[in-house]
């Protein structure tokens, strides 16, 4: 029986199974990928890593830890800083990370040169491996020289790529791989220069690395020094991959949860129009069960088919996440299918329809024989409590699902309520509408315009499905656009204004006099002149920094106790900062008590108040000092901040290096500049901001990709509801438009309220969802990235006319077959 | 007496797969203005389809039907839609009203469709002639069926029409009321000088009109005047 009545009803239930598959597409795809990312990077964990553990220490290791770090003989050792580059060739001169290696690193995975043979050259022939793309861009080829601070050498080879670098980190600073012997002579390693020292090691599989890790850990943490295992480092990896899969998880519920209302709003309508036949079956002696069952297996089995077909689909839309995400995967993602997704896939699908369909279905147990005669809608509705029982189903399901998916019940619990609350917004908006209009009926408007407001309400109207479907796509999109105008904001302001748009860094005393004379023979100013002094701390608050780190129950923060803290001196307060406790200090007197400015954030972690003592180690000399001020500073505008800050009058005999900012008006003055300061200044290191905001643009861009992506099935899933929607009233639609024609309605008066109508719908929807947005941007504005928010056109001026003309062309897709009706045949079927 | 409703040589086929399934053959007839006019046969004669035709509602496959002066075979649907509003008014077994509207928006539509401005008014003034006067803000859901198909009735005589169309006007009526409504529309018939065509079983029904064609198996039987007369 229920074969037979599905096979008559096969479109409209083609389309409810429709509106779960791509949802249940999206989970599949998005599972099968974060399974495979996760083998991946167990599979090339030492790969990823080169070797199966390593040392590394942000200074030139300790007599101690250089002890430690012997004792257990490296493999390989490298020294990386970031530094300018020259191709004397032509002129061109770029930020890159020199990597100076000594021995055979990598000892997994492998170093991609291009020719391949020079991997294995480089270290005896002497030549640098350099970065594939930069060699590209600078049009260098193998053969041609490249100048690294002091020193020239010949590029052995095109670098493709080397274990722990992505494509992301490339692009900000590509990596320039130079033998070890070398490092030395190009007298970049001067004092005050960003460097990190690695030692890898390979040991054989017999060795417990955890155990390991557990043992050293503790002494090299003493010793600035840090032990990374493949294991370890991989486990941070996928971690942060994870939450990657995580995000994209919860926007494919979202999509499959959209199609799921959609399915219970159809399957509402359709279970409404069976209540008689239903009644009639009873009449003839078919039990509760039987009746139920009928549409259950319906249900059921529209739900195993898109699980299944949707598990399909998902399998091969999986293959795309590799090209989404392939700037941000360090490695070579091999896509193979497990049977677990898919499993899921099917069983969502099974579930999650018949969850959703249940409600509509139960009214199929409860309706009465008695409704052959005339149907009583209030009579044949299932008890509250039973209501209250599948809602209650609804929300447990939608929290486990959740939990699985985040692992974390409590942001469980968050993106629960949070998605109801947005429903239940999305809902009750559609509601309060149909109230206002039918409150307010605006009796003055013409026949045509009425009568689509009134279809709004019509029986069996789907207007809150349909105003949630297209108003969480457009709230979903609208966010995305309107949170990367708060990001992109500030890149703006950078560019536009008179702000510092090149930083001039690692300039040393000697150096100070001649770069700025560069600078301003550039035809350029120097806008800031800030000198840098590099420090420890010694003492908090009278204790040890070595006691602090020893102790267990130490409230501090450990990155305070082992950092190597930049800190500079002046007169006075800049834009960025303003202090909310205590009082600045410009300038003190000799022997005065040192009264120094710290960042709130600083205050924060080290636990320090005004009034507290601290002790530096200022290469070499211990420095006591009282914090005097705190400061709030802002982290976001792109210009040298500060923790710590020290007043004019303390350190200016102290062994420093300056920063130089000036502003260039384009590209080849830029060009130009970095060209003359590298050639005379080999050491210094030049940041062009400009090329900064324009990756933190791409970055934006991509992310802003794979979120469009998720959006996107959001907004198909609705769609699919749409039309789903569009279907089920078609007869409805049909008998109205039949009737009009009948009374002397002409085609285009009858085409008028059905595209009034879904404007109507669209509008609603589209303006519901970009309102939404723009709230939850502007919180996002104002209490995650604390800026102002000045709002986008793009979401009022594109998606809202965009999504409300989609709508409408869907909507009136239908009407054809609506006009195209014989008037006659549709009267005679009441008959 | 002039001819408001000609029909001449009117042929319907239906196709059904291959099978061609004639409905209607060789009917041919007229309606005097102002007459009353009533089509009787069995069920599957071919009454509801001739009805439609006449109408303007379907098209004949061959034969003319000429309605208030105008062929219709010769108007597109919107010309027919045209015609229909300004000159016919209709009344279904099953009420056929819009749910969406209330009895008295329901009755207007006919004259907003015509861009009437005192559509309103209009309305409510027919509507207490159907005795609602005091339904007019009720929707069909919440009339009885002689209600709904008293609002009906309003509804059709709303554009002032020259012809009435009534199929099975009191099929879904008990008796009572079925009298009460054949009544009214007879009344307001008279008022308003318009011509009658009904569809009926009811031969009692059809013995009030003035002529009774008779219908079987898509052909004509009888086409005779009545005592009405």
């Amino acid at each position: 029986m229920a074969w037979r009545d599905a096979k008559a009803s096969k479109v409209r239930l083609l389309l409810f199974m429709a509106s779960i598959i791509l949802g249940i597409a999206a989970v599949v795809s998005i599972q099968l990928f974060s399974t495979n990312l996760k083998d991946n990077i167990q599979r090339q964990s030492k790969s990823l890593m080169g070797a199966d553990f390593i040392i590394d220490s942000r200074q030139e290791p300790t007599v101690r830890a250089q002890s430690i770090i012997d004792s257990l003989q490296p493999d390989a050792s490298e020294v990386k800083f970031v530094s300018m580059i020259a191709f004397p060739k032509n002129g061109g001169t770029k930020l890159v990370q020199v990597r100076g290696l000594e021995g055979g690193f990598p000892f997994y995975g492998s170093l991609d040169t291009e020719p391949s043979a020079v991997s294995g050259t480089y270290q005896e022939s002497g030549g640098v491996l350099v970065d594939a793309t930069l060699m590209l861009q600078f049009k260098v080829k193998p053969g041609d020289s490249i100048k690294i601070g002091e020193l020239t050498l010949p590029i052995a080879g095109a670098l493709k790529s080397i274990p722990g670098s992505s494509a992301f980190s490339s692009s900000v600073a590509p990596p320039v791989v130079v033998p070890y012997r070398f490092i030395e002579a190009t007298q970049l390693l001067q004092f005050g220069s960003r460097k990190e020292y690695q030692y890898y090691y390979k040991v054989s599989d017999t060795v417990n690395l955890k155990q390991l890790q557990d043992q050293l850990e503790p002494q090299l943490d003493l010793e600035n020094a840090d032990l990374d295992t493949h294991t370890s480092t991989t486990n941070r990896l996928g971690q942060r991959y994870d939450n990657v899969g995580k995000f994209l998880n919860l926007a494919a519920f979202i999509a499959l949860l959209l199609g799921c209302i959609g399915i219970a709003s159809s399957v509402h309508i359709y279970i409404k129009e069976k209540l008689r036949a239903i009644a009639v079956l009873k009449c003839m002696g078919a039990s509760r069960l039987q009746s139920f069952l009928i549409f259950l297996i319906q249900i059921a089995g529209i739900g195993i088919v898109g699980g299944l077909v949707g598990s399909l689909i998902g399998v091969g839309l999986q293959q795309l996440f590799p090209y989404l995400l392939k700037d941000f995967l360090p490695f070579t993602l091999v896509i193979s299918i497990t049977p677990a997704p898919i499993l899921i896939g099917v069983f969502l699908g099974l579930f999650m329809s018949i969850l959703f369909a249940l409600l509509p279905l139960l009214r199929t147990w409860y309706v009465s024989p008695l409704d052959v005669l005339r149907v009583d809608e209030k009579a044949s509705q299932e008890p509250t409590k039973i209501r209250l029982l599948v809602f209650g189903a609804i929300l447990v399901f939608l929290y486990l699902f959740s939990f699985w998916l985040i692992k974390e019940p409590l942001y469980a619990l968050a993106f629960v309520a949070g998605t109801v609350i947005t429903f239940i917004i999305l809902a009750g908006v559609a509601l309060g509408f149909i109230k206002t209009v039918k409150r307010f009926f605006p009796k003055h408007w013409n026949f045509t315009a009425r009568q689509s407001l009134l279809n709004l309400f019509r029986p069996n109207n789907q207007t809150v499905v349909l105003v949630v479907a297209i108003g969480l796509g457009t709230f979903l999109i609208s966010t995305l656009y309107f949170t990367k105008d708060i990001l992109l904001s500030k890149t703006e302001v950078g560019q536009t204004s008179e702000n510092a748009n090149i930083i001039v860094l690692d300039v040393q005393p000697p150096q100070l006099d001649s770069v700025a004379q560069t600078i301003t023979a550039n035809s350029l100013t120097v806008l800031n002149n800030i000198p840098l002094v590099t420090m420890r701390m010694h003492s908090i608050n009278g204790t040890l920094v070595n006691e602090l780190r020893q102790d267990t129950t130490r409230q501090i923060r450990g990155w305070v106790l082992n950092h190597e803290f930049r800190t500079t001196y002046r007169d006075e307060l800049t834009e960025s900062e303003e202090v909310v406790e205590g009082e600045w200090v410009s300038q003190i007197n000799a022997n005065d008590p040192i009264a120094i400015s710290i960042s709130d954030n600083l205050a924060d972690d080290a636990k320090l108040s005004v009034g507290d003592p601290v002790v530096f180690n200022v290469q070499g000399v211990l420095m006591e000092t009282t914090v005097g001020s705190i400061r709030k500073v802002d982290w976001a505008q792109m210009q040298l901040n500060f923790t710590i800050v020290f007043p004019a009058g303390v350190l200016e005999q102290a062994p420093q290096f300056n920063v130089l900012t000036t502003s260039v008006p384009d590209d080849a003055s830029s060009a130009a500049l970095q060209q003359n300061l590298v050639s005379n200044f080999p050491n210094v290191t030049i940041i062009d901001l400009r090329q900064v905001y324009t990756l933190v643009e791409d970055i934006l861009d991509q992310v802003s990709w794979v979120i469009n992506f998720m959006a996107f099935f959001s907004i198909i899933t609705g769609i699919i509801v749409l039309i789903g929607s569009v279907r089920t009233s078609k007869y409805q639609r049909i008998k109205e438009s039949v009737l009009l024609r009948t009374l002397g309605a002409k085609n285009s008066q009858i085409l008028q309220i059905s595209a009034f109508e879904y404007v109507f719908l669209g509008l609603l929807g589209s303006l519901v969802g970009i309102i939404l947005a723009l709230i939850s941007s502007l919180c996002l504005a104002l209490f995650v990235f604390k800026e102002p928010f000045i709002p986008s056109l793009v979401p009022f001026i594109v998606f809202l006319p965009g999504i409300t003309l989609l709508v409408v062309a869907i909507g009136l897709s239908n009407i054809q077959s609506v006009l195209r009706s014989s008037p006659l045949e549709v009267l005679r079927r009441e008959t | 007496m002039s001819k408001i409703l000609k029909i001449t040589g009117l042929e319907k086929t239906y196709t059904s797969g291959n099978k061609q399934l004639t409905v209607l053959h060789d009917i041919s007839f007229d309606v005097e203005k102002g007459q009353t006019f009533s089509i009787v046969g069995p069920s599957g004669s071919g009454k509801t389809t001739l009805l439609g035709i006449c109408a303007g509602l379907d098209q004949p496959n061959a034969g003319n039907v000429e309605l208030c002066g105008q062929v219709l075979n010769s108007l597109n649907e919107d010309q027919r839609a045209q015609l229909r509003n300004k000159n016919v008014g209709f009344i279904f077994q099953n009420f056929q009203l819009l749910p969406t509207l209330t009895a008295l928006e329901n009755v207007s539509v006919p004259l907003e469709l015509q861009g009437t401005k005192d559509a309103t008014e209009k309305s409510k003034t027919l509507l207490e002639k159907v005795g609602l006067g005091d339904r007019v803000h009720h929707y069909p859901s919440q009339l009885s069926g002689g209600e709904q198909q008293r609002v009906a009735l309003a509804r059709a005589f709303a554009n002032s029409p020259s012809i009435l169309f009534a199929d099975e006007p009191t099929g879904n009526l008990d008796e009572e009321t079925g009298e009460k409504v054949i009544q009214l529309l007879f009344d307001l018939n008279k008022e308003n000088g318009t011509t009658l065509v009904i569809i009926t079983h009811d031969l009692e029904l059809a013995n009030r009109t003035q002529q009774i064609l008779k219908l079987k198996g898509g052909k004509i039987v009888t086409n005779q005047l009545t005592s009405a007369l």
